[in-house]
């Protein structure tokens, strides 16, 4: 090796290394075979996997996971447009991600030759950041500012496409590495004053709230915001992606609010006089109807990218800036003031709209979920996918520390949750990961349990069997007068026969006396990935629901007498 | 919601690199927004950037919102709203028109009114320069549609910021 001249892949994977991966997801093809040959001497794994969005999915797992970018190496053409809905699932939730796409020679770039794609024109409007490299020596430069373009600011996927001939191109060693980006600002100053007066705002406020979102998790604002909350004795709401940063059994934690979430986040957020969001974008399912939403409040917004102050929801006071910096500076301004009367209320809220379900009769879903949360317990990486199961899931699973829950929120991608629990198991080998899916979204990327089962990864495949695209159908029942379409799922495998054709373990749960000894049976399955197909309830619909576009006070607390309370 | 639609002139500061004006449109195509004017022109103090100077309608408040999408692009150094600031701006037109000899005197008298150069004369036609606002290119426009136009080719609006100040 050492006598041998380095060439442009061997430089790639080296500064790869130097930024701290070990671990890289994908599936090749002629464009990248020469990056594959240097991958075979390399410190660097390389996971095979069976379709490129499944590798996709594995390296946002393995970043939501550990807070380090998750990278994946693919092919030209369709091994590249295989993975936009990946890369448009790291973007919409800021998770850090590299893509190593292969390209046809840069002589053949732009004259349809076999397998060209121009990915960094498809992928513009989905990516932090793009490049197409054409001069080998610009290789290591490139390479160590997408890491830090992907993993700094307002964290988001970056994409290197690389001809072959460049990376088969021998580079001299004297090349240039060091990032020059006088376009990007990595940290943006905090403006004290600004910090003082939201300050004052807080402490004076009789009944303030805190909206928590995946910007706290990603600056790793945990510690800091148990702090203030404790201190000043406000009670905390989180999004879907900002679940764990403070730990959600927490007394003054009342879970997730919005579209699905519990009644009593959403009334608290009806009644409070202030509410601070803390890395959370005020998304449209939560404050659907952004004049309306908390109209009663003064608002105050935490969030590093200057974009998203006042994009929907106009606030009183925006905070440009690291969560966790942010909320350091702010805490020693902070006064307590007597918040006692107005977290009396909340409790009043949670007491009297409790989560519910009917756990006699048939089985369902939430019962499944619950019982998995009551086994597994909340050291456990949760992942799921999208859809009821997503939202029963968000309900029932609280998750006490950061990095605990894995799940597409803006973008919504069906077939992320398994994938990403794969990813996220990679990354941290010695953990439980338990990954929640619907029996439509598991069957877009199950091709992966081969992926599982060929790296003896022990994740526990939950899988909620409606044989409905409950979501929709759910809609379609509710505001489209039941009239279904498109969403049976007639034709679903047996699961159970296609775990075992697999390699995988199989568990089925039809009863709901069965729950708990097949769930926890399965949990001492730690061999291989098992999964467990729940055959549940077909026509359960997730409640409370907040009508799309809606404000939060219509919010529905359960399936209404009359259609006409929806209208 | 702002519902103040006006005409903004944008200056931006960017790396010259392939890629940048398809960012650089995208934010606006985005939000269905058309350009009305661009401008790119190379650094030549540094070859390392461009300028570039975009027209685009719209209301205020989806216009500030695309201007911080366009100053969070990794490829743009700064952008700036020019608009409503005391700055220089300047237009430049060519208009070819129909010209039989008997309109040539009137025709010049028009462009000499605008201090409009001629830059090409044939037989049966006339082309002329015109440089200054756009608000007095508009003008001269509308005066010479009182007689054929054949062509018009407008470069869209430059801008500078006055003194010491930089543009953009």
């Amino acid at each position: 090796m050492s006598d041998k001249k380095k060439t442009g892949a061997d430089i790639l994977l080296d500064t790869i290394y130097k930024n701290g991966v070990d671990k890289m997801f994908g599936l090749p093809g002629g464009a990248i075979i020469p990056i594959m040959d240097a991958v075979k001497d390399h410190p660097i794994d390389f996971i095979l996997t069976r379709h490129e969005q499944g590798a996709s999915h594995m390296a946002d797992g393995y970043a939501r996971a550990t807070g380090k970018p998750g990278v994946i190496l693919i092919t030209s053409g369709p091994g590249a447009t295989n993975t936009l809905t990946g890369i448009m699932t790291a973007q919409m939730d800021s998770v850090p991600m590299v893509i190593i796409s292969g390209q046809q020679a840069t002589s053949n770039l732009g004259l349809d030759t076999f397998q060209e794609a121009d990915i960094s024109g498809m992928s513009y409007p989905i990516v932090k950041h793009s490049y197409l490299i054409t001069d080998p020596k610009e290789i290591p430069k490139a390479i160590n500012e997408a890491f830090f373009i992907a993993s700094t600011g307002r964290p988001g996927p970056v994409i290197l496409d690389i001809p072959k001939d460049v990376a088969n191109a021998v580079i001299d060693e004297d090349y240039d590495d060091t990032i020059d980006l006088p376009g990007y600002l990595a940290k943006p100053e905090l403006d004290i004053d600004k910090i003082k007066d939201a300050a004052q705002m807080i402490s004076q406020a009789q009944k303030p709230i805190f909206l928590v979102g995946h910007g706290a998790i990603i600056s790793g604002a945990d510690k800091i915001l148990k702090t203030i909350v404790e201190d000043m004795n406000i009670p905390i709401t989180n999004s879907l992606l900002g679940k764990g940063c403070f730990p959600e059994e927490h007394p003054l934690n009342l879970g997730m609010p919005g579209m699905h979430g519990t009644a009593y986040a959403n009334m608290a957020l009806c009644e409070c006089d202030l509410v601070v969001s803390i890395g959370s974008r005020w998304d449209d399912r939560i404050a659907a109807s952004p004049k309306e939403f908390c109209a009663q409040a003064k608002k105050i917004h935490i969030d590093i990218d200057l974009v998203e102050i006042n994009k929907v929801v106009k606030v009183d006071i925006g905070l440009v800036g690291d969560a966790k910096d942010v909320l350091e500076k702010l805490h020693k301004y902070l006064e307590p003031n007597d918040t006692s009367k107005w977290i009396k209320t909340v409790n009043k809220f949670r007491k009297d709209y409790p989560l519910k379900y009917k756990k006699e009769g048939k089985l369902r879903a939430q019962h499944v979920i619950e019982e998995m949360y009551n086994l597994a317990g909340s050291d456990v990486i949760y992942t799921t996918d999208v859809g009821q199961h997503q939202m029963w899931a968000a309900q029932f699973i609280k998750i006490n520390s950061p990095r605990n829950w894995i799940s597409s929120g803006g973008a919504g991608t069906m077939g992320f949750g398994f994938p990403s629990a794969i990813g996220a198991q990679m990354a941290c080998p010695d953990r439980k990961v338990v990954t929640i899916v619907g029996d439509g979204s598991f069957q877009m990327t199950l091709s992966e349990l081969s992926t599982a089962v060929v790296n003896k990864l022990p994740i526990k495949i939950l899988l909620l069997n409606n044989r409905y695209l409950g979501m929709v159908r759910q809609w379609q029942n509710l505001f489209y007068e039941n009239r279904l379409t498109g969403v049976d799922l007639e034709g679903n495998p047996d699961f159970l026969k296609l775990a075992s054709a697999y390699g995988a373990k199989g568990f089925r749960i039809r009863r709901s006396s069965d729950v708990r000894k097949v769930l926890k049976e399965a949990l001492q399955y730690n061999a291989g990935p098992c999964l467990i197909d729940a055959v549940v309830e077909q026509h359960d619909n997730v409640f409370p629901m907040v009508p799309s576009g809606a404000n939060l006070d219509k919010m529905i607390l359960g399936f209404p007498q009359k259609r006409k309370e929806l209208e | 919601m702002n519902n103040n639609i006006e005409k903004h002139s944008i200056s931006l500061y960017v790396n010259n690199k392939p890629g940048v004006l398809i960012r650089t449109s995208l934010v606006f195509a985005r939000r269905g927004y058309n350009i009305d004017s661009l401008v790119v022109s190379n650094d030549s103090n540094n070859p390392k950037f461009s300028r570039m100077n975009i027209e685009a309608t719209g209301d205020t408040d989806t216009l500030h919102l695309m201007l911080a999408q366009l100053n969070r692009l990794v490829d743009v150094i700064h952008a700036r709203d020019l608009s409503g600031e005391d700055i220089l701006q300047k237009e430049l037109s060519l208009v070819k028109l129909e010209c039989p000899i008997e309109k040539r005197t009137e025709l010049l008298q028009i462009a000499e009114a605008f201090s409009a150069k001629t830059i090409d004369l044939t037989e049966n036609t006339i082309t002329f320069q015109i440089a200054g606002s756009s608000e007095k290119l508009n003008r001269a426009e509308t005066l010479l549609h009182g007689y054929k136009i054949k062509e018009i080719v407008r470069t869209g609006k430059v801008l500078m910021t006055r003194g010491e100040e930089a543009t953009a």
